[in-house]
């Protein structure tokens, strides 16, 4: 029987695929993939298509390797992953929406990203008019006498992204939660194909606006990992700070909103400034308060000055002095934690099973960070703590992000220590040949991947952003099970997916 | 906890003065606030955000109105969870056509008179979204829209200019 890696490593090599090589494998190596992450050998960490191929990313766990693998499906159908794996169910679910490809097997075909409203079907692949008055859509029953349904959204009461949740609840207790998002599917996939870098990286950057930081990263390193660029080591430093600062202007801002979930406004309202002086020091620092498109291929588009060095320094003395208090204050209070101690409990083997990354992965015992494995520079020379728990509930992705934050802040100071002078940004060649590039990026959510193909021009052929949520979302349905549905606002809070980024 | 509350005490506040509203904008409202409904809803207003498909970068910025700094219910205007309790869409996004339904419907269940805002470059014209298969573009090709205030995303100083402009035009 041959093992993950050696599957990883059959079949036919696809040219030009960095840094992780590229298989295009036949059906038998397929299934034998497949099976041995449903195993457990591996995690799936991404699935998707060209329109010609279906690939998958794998992290085989033996060897700590990440490959890539393909199938040919000519015929436009492939072997489905989640008739063995489920974590790939709305992945296969939305090849089908967008390029018509069937999954073989696939356990649910309900459309996903497709609601009938396009007025075109399949914009991927053979695409053709439709009518566009939406498509009924049947959730899943639940049934039983006492049992009654809530349906939310997909307007929600609150300044927040618009899905579906369509509870059944038995009285105040969830039987069953399914999520039908979508909503804010833009097409950016399609968009990416024919678009110049300089377009294509503003597009990246716009997939999920609180990780734009972390998307501008992960898209830049894929293009310059297809051209074999080289980036100037004061951009990849600085690089390093607009990640961790927008890492922590999130995890201030959702600890901040969970408590105010719990109806505990005060630390809310201290979380909101430490989070407004953030973005006001990235705004000096960079010129924008989220930092949007200042990451490009090729390096940064603009340096740090003394100015924005300043900024920082007494942002870090500010935060630095505040932080131990936050902690205390959220651990002190136990009307708060009367609240999210054991609430919305996400189980260890799911969190695995999905490879489940960032804080909620890491709350319930899956100690993943991109940044370590397959690990980025400068990160291999900068230490820093990881957070973790085995609880799983909401109490845990708390002080995961405590964790984040305090190992966070020190790296900021590092990073302002050690930032070397030079260059910020270099030349993008054209390939002048068809080139692959792929990136694993650790966003404040979890890891974001990207691959992309770009032409022999240097324009884009195909690329595929991956947001974490996708392997997120499905596990707040589980987590919420037997919670209140007074208590799904608190639940969905602390795992605060991205429905931007999941719609694409 | 009850240091935390003392200190705060002592502390002088951390909100800032308002900002003139823009003149520009202003001027774009013209005649779209009626005489009649200004004395009828006086200068307090109640806001309704949809978000239509934007990236939830106009939505962060849009939350950091509530934060100390910038304290917008001083002004009279305040966040509310339904469209019918509300006077003002605030809309994001280049409408895409999975929201478009659910915003024409929000838009409906607001009653009159009401007003929309299209906030960011999205919700003017598309923005880089602008041509996809997916999106309607502009909100107002779905909406009537009174004002729209500009940026990717339009920063919470922006957002209140234009939210001022709304309520002194």
């Amino acid at each position: 029987m041959m093992s993950l890696r050696e599957t990883m490593r059959s079949g036919r090599e696809a040219r030009h695929s960095k840094p992780w090589p590229r298989r295009v494998i036949d059906q038998t190596g397929w299934l034998r993939a497949i099976r041995e992450i449903s195993k457990g050998q591996g995690d799936l960490l991404s699935l998707w298509s060209d329109g010609a191929e279906v690939h998958m990313a794998i992290l085989d766990h033996e060897s700590s390797e990440i490959g890539l693998v393909s199938i040919e499906c000519p015929d436009g159908r492939f072997p489905s992953v989640s008739h063995l794996h489920p974590p790939a169910m709305r992945l296969e679910r939305a090849l089908q929406d967008i390029y018509g490809i069937a999954a073989k097997g696939l356990p649910d075909r309900r459309p996903w990203l497709d609601h009938g409203r396009w007025g075109v079907r399949r914009p991927g692949g053979n695409s053709e008019a439709s009518e566009h008055f939406g498509d009924a859509y049947e959730f899943l029953p639940a049934e039983g006498a006492p049992l009654h349904q809530i349906p939310v959204g997909p307007v929600h009461a609150g300044i927040i992204e618009p899905g579906h949740f369509r509870f059944s609840a038995n009285g105040e207790l969830v039987v069953r939660l399914e999520e039908r998002l979508g909503y804010v599917h833009k097409g950016i996939e399609q968009l990416m194909v024919g678009a110049p870098l300089d377009r294509a990286a503003r597009l990246a950057g716009r997939v999920s606006g609180d990780s734009t930081v972390a998307y501008s990263l992960a898209f830049a390193q894929a293009v310059e990992s297809a051209l074999g660029v080289e980036v100037p080591q004061r951009a990849i430093w600085l690089r390093a700070l607009m990640a961790e600062l927008e890492r922590l202007a999130n995890h201030f801002g959702d600890i901040g909103a969970i408590c105010n979930d719990a109806s505990f406004s005060l630390m809310h309202a201290h979380c909101g400034i430490m989070r407004e002086r953030l973005l006001r020091a990235a705004n000096v620092c960079f010129g924008h308060r989220l930092m949007m498109d200042k990451i490009v291929p090729g390096g940064v588009a603009v340096d740090l000055t003394g100015e924005g060095y300043i900024a920082l320094l007494a942002l870090l003395r500010h935060a630095n002095k505040l932080v131990p208090n936050f902690v205390r204050l959220y651990g002190d209070t136990t009307s708060l934690q009367d609240r999210t101690v054991g609430a919305g409990i996400l189980r260890a083997e799911l969190a695995r099973q999905y490879a489940c990354g960032g804080f909620i992965g890491r709350a319930s015992g899956r100690a993943f960070d991109a940044r370590r494995l397959p690990g980025y520079a400068p990160y291999s020379d900068l230490p820093f703590e990881l957070g973790a728990s085995t609880e799983g509930d909401v109490d845990a992705r708390v002080w995961v992000r405590f964790d984040e934050i305090r190992a966070s802040l020190p790296l900021i100071e590092q990073i302002l220590d050690r930032l070397p002078d030079g260059e910020i940004r270099t030349e993008i060649p054209r390939p002048n040949e068809t080139r692959e590039g792929a990136a694993l990026v650790e966003g404040f959510r979890g890891d974001i991947f990207v691959w992309v193909r770009l032409d022999a021009t240097g324009a884009i052929d195909r690329c595929y952003l991956r947001d974490p949520s996708w392997f997120q979302w499905p596990l707040l349905e589980a987590a919420i099970e037997g919670n209140i549905v007074a208590d799904f606002p608190l639940c969905n809070k602390s795992f605060n997916c991205s429905y931007s980024g999941q719609d694409l | 906890m009850r240091k935390f509350l003392f200190q705060g005490l002592l502390r002088g506040p951390l909100t800032e003065r308002a900002q003139a509203p823009d003149e520009t904008l202003l001027a774009e409202l013209g005649g779209s606030l009626a005489q009649a409904s200004r004395r009828r809803l006086g200068r307090s207003l109640s806001i309704r955000q949809v978000d239509a498909g934007s990236c939830n970068g106009c939505e962060l910025e849009i939350h950091a109105l509530n934060n100390a700094f910038y304290d917008l219910e001083r002004f009279g205007l305040r966040f509310v969870a339904s469209p019918r309790h509300a006077d003002v869409l605030l809309v994001t996004g280049p409408v895409t056509k999975n929201m478009r339904e659910a915003l024409e419907r929000t838009y409906a269940a607001t009653p009159d008179p009401k007003w929309v805002v299209a906030v960011g470059d999205c919700a003017f014209d598309g923005g880089v979204f602008a041509d996809s298969y997916a999106c309607a573009g502009a909100v107002s090709k779905v909406v009537p829209v009174d004002l729209h205030i500009r940026g990717c995303p339009p920063d919470p100083e922006a957002l209140l200019k234009g939210l001022l402009a709304l309520v002194s035009a």
